[in-house]
């Protein structure tokens, strides 16, 4: 075999990963995904190992629930040829590779640095400056955005080339919130410290976050999860999923001048988060969820308090969206703007909503099923138009669906408490990988232990790292007023990207 | 007469989702209670514990010894010290715990009393020229849109912070300050500047949430670069991680306004 086959949560020893020479790792990732939609790759990265760079490439296969890591030992200097040449969804992974290491990958369309990293391999190479895709024309114009925006939102550089008021092409630079977070993993010798740092890789992605590494950490452990410790990641994911969704269709209201909804989705989420302070006292659930623990006991009183919650939110939530949904103003907005087709959405590798606007079924709850997930039966909600109609409908109609889960977990409420000290050592010699899926879609959080169980590597990605592009490729031939709402519709991270 | 029916059921079922909101507004957020278990300004008991264990507890660094103190300028407020150290260590609802000054965001043990604005230190033209409007340029740094996403809430229908003519603005140019979120990476150092040099004098700053205060967990990460904060003076600390809305709001009414 030229690859291992493992599932979700599995810690295997790093001897059991084949290493294969380049054309033959080429080969086998190719051949995995060619034609195989149900296929796709969850993370692809490098590490240092001895004189060389160790590649490790993981394809995650939705029908038969397994993940199959195959690995390669290849020279910093050495010259490769590009998988991108041949699959589109490897280009930000070699690009990513190649600003670490400086391994250059022949024939891939362009080597434009990711995110600028400390530890970049070209120090010489610098943010003021980054290249760009330029046109030399009479008719079109350039217009740069950032990288600080007129909102109260995270920074990145957006470039626009326009014919008149249409997008031709966006260009979208990030890495100005890097932090060096994969790095500071290592450093930080503490479980409670490199669970602070989980916290903090996307401060509205926590629950989803912190799961993916408590998942990885307790399997690396040794560690079995137990089903009351699965019950508060499970409810603590559908809540931020809930609340986020609640905000996004809020801001895409704000972006479309709707002030009516725009307030009333806005104020919705409020008693959802506070909801989440009462539970685990802080309105993002940082602090709640650590490896091998039940942190804050979720009691009756709490129960019947959410059911409350929810009661309340249900009936307005259902009046807004029946009135913003029926709006011809709002619907002439949302319906055939921002546009993305499942061919393209397939090859640039997309995931989570922005997968399932398009009608490919990427949802790692069904596909790679953790937590409680599968008792919940959760069965994904697929719409195909790609627009940003799509991506509000799907945010509607995953809120009622994680309503329904959120009651039928409360039907259940695990009354044992757990509070395991987890060891700060590992297994020895090991990989893993954990995938959640997060509001936004899969995170993939991959770690590798040396001789003495100490991390070694610590790889992360956020779903927004294969969503970027699908938003460059939304706003093509569509009004540059319209950014923003295919912007908002997306709602994608840049500090989970950077890192 | 038809197209004014239409309009006219439109009308009211827009009224009637009006109606069905009531008030939502915080009538004061001065006196507002939290809810439930929200960790605020934390109280030290001065009951003996095992401070060497309490110290290496905390991940962030922000507890020392002798006498015991927790400075919430490095706190991420995640309440672990409290869990296992109950009996010295408590967490009180008191989300008033912005100030002007570094030093006082230190809770030292026995103390238990407000961390406040210290008015004698207040640059004069604060409160002469913001006192009844301040506009902000938000700049985030590296943060992890957390405080982002609770500045965005301090404006909403809620807390509307805007009812005290506090307001962020799109160009620094049209602002009087910069609230900074996140530890400030390299990467957003430059911008960082640019648009601090670009907002009109007199011009505060205010630094929002433990990672802008102190750099938080990323601290000693060799992306960052904080030398901006080494050349300029800031006028306001709002810790948290993140910020709440009404520590946002009170910290900048304290700042910018006589109200006692």
């Amino acid at each position: 075999m030229n690859y291992i086959s493992i599932r979700n949560n599995q810690t295997v020893p790093v001897a059991d990963i084949p290493v294969l020479d380049y054309p033959q790792f080429f080969e086998t990732n190719i051949s995995l995904l060619t034609n195989h939609p149900e296929r796709h790759c969850v993370n692809y990265f490098g590490y240092n190992q001895g004189n060389g760079i160790k590649l490790i490439c993981c394809i995650a296969d939705d029908v038969s629930q397994e993940i199959y890591i195959s690995s390669c030992h290849v020279s910093p200097s050495g010259k490769l040829e590009s998988m991108t040449s041949r699959l589109l969804c490897f280009e930000k992974f070699e690009r990513e590779i190649h600003e670490k290491f400086g391994v250059v990958f022949e024939n891939h369309p362009w080597m434009k640095p990711v995110r600028y990293p400390h530890n970049r391999a070209d120090k010489s190479s610098v943010m003021d400056n980054y290249p760009f895709y330029s046109i030399d024309s009479e008719e079109l114009h350039e217009v740069g955005v950032g990288p600080i925006h007129a909102g109260v939102i995270e920074p990145g550089h957006f470039r626009f080339i326009c014919n008149g008021e249409q997008i031709l092409h966006l260009e979208i630079q990030l890495g100005y919130q890097h932090r060096g977070i994969e790095e500071l993993f290592l450093q930080k010798k503490k479980l409670l410290q490199r669970v602070t740092l989980a916290e903090n890789i996307a401060g509205d992605t926590v629950a989803g976050h912190t799961s993916a590494f408590c998942y990885l950490w307790e399997s690396l452990s040794g560690f079995e999860p137990k089903p009351e410790i699965d019950f508060y990641r499970t409810l603590a994911l559908e809540l931020e999923r809930i609340a986020i969704h609640t905000g996004d269709l809020s801001a895409i209201c704000t972006d479309i001048a709707y002030q009516l909804g725009s307030s009333v989705l806005g104020r919705l989420r409020t008693p959802i988060i506070n909801f989440t302070q009462e539970w685990g006292g802080n309105r993002l659930s940082k602090g709640l969820i650590r490896p091998g623990k039940t942190q804050f006991p979720f009691t009756k009183e709490l129960s019947d308090r959410l059911k409350k919650v929810l009661n309340d939110y249900e009936p307005d939530f259902n009046e807004i969206c029946a009135e913003l949904f029926k709006l011809p103003s709002a619907l002439s907005r949302l319906e055939r703007t921002g546009t993305v087709s499942y061919d393209d959405i397939l090859n640039i590798g997309a995931v989570g909503m922005s997968a399932r606007m398009s009608g490919l079924l990427r949802d790692v709850r069904t596909t790679h099923p953790y937590a409680l997930y599968p008792q919940l039966n959760h069965q994904p909600i697929i719409k195909h138009h790609g627009d940003v109609y799509s991506r509000a409908q799907i945010r509607r109609e995953e809120i009622g669906q994680s309503m329904a889960y959120v009651r039928q977990l409360l039907e259940n409420i695990p009354d044992t408490k757990a509070n395991y000290d987890l060891p700060n050592k590992l297994q020895p010699n090991a990989f893993s990988i954990s995938l959640v899926e997060g509001w936004r879609g899969e995170i993939c959080h991959c770690a590798i232990t040396g001789h003495d169980g100490e991390l070694v590597v610590y790889k992360i990605k956020d779903p927004s790292f294969h969503n970027w592009l699908a938003l460059a490729l939304a706003v093509r031939n569509n009004e540059i007023s319209d950014f923003p709402i295919c912007n908002k519709s997306f709602n994608l991270s840049y500090c989970g990207h950077d890192l | 007469m038809r197209t004014r029916l239409i309009k006219l059921f439109a009308m009211l079922s827009i009224l009637k989702i009006l109606y069905h909101q009531g008030k939502q507004f915080i009538p004061n957020v001065r006196t507002a209670q939290v809810p439930g278990i929200f960790r605020g300004r934390p109280v030290i008991s001065t009951n003996q514990v095992n401070e060497t264990e309490l110290v290496d507890l905390c991940p962030m660094n922000a507890i020392s010894s002798n006498p015991v103190s927790i400075d919430l300028g490095k706190c991420s407020f995640c309440g672990e010290c409290a869990l296992k150290f109950p009996e010295k260590i408590t967490f009180t609802t008191d989300y008033k715990i912005s100030t002007n000054e570094r030093e006082r965001l230190i809770v030292k043990e026995g103390d238990d009393f407000a961390i406040e604005v210290n008015p004698a230190t207040v640059r004069s033209e604060i409160r002469k020229i913001f006192g009844k409007s301040l506009k902000l340029r938000q700049v985030s740094a590296g943060g992890d849109n957390s405080c982002e996403w609770e500045l965005n809430a301090a404006n909403n229908v809620q807390f509307d912070m805007s009812r005290f003519g506090i307001e962020f603005v799109a160009s620094p140019r049209h602002a009087d300050g910069i609230a900074i979120t996140g530890p400030i990476t390299q990467n957003m150092a430059k911008a960082l500047e640019i648009a601090y040099n670009a907002t009109p004098d007199p011009k505060i700053i205010v630094l929002v949430g433990t990672d802008a205060i102190s750099g938080g967990i990323f601290a000693d990460s060799p992306a960052l670069d904080r030398s901006f904060l080494e050349n300029h003076t800031v006028d306001l600390y709002i810790p948290g991680n993140p910020a709440h809305p009404l520590t946002i709001i009170n910290g900048l009414i304290d700042l910018t306004r006589k109200t006692k």
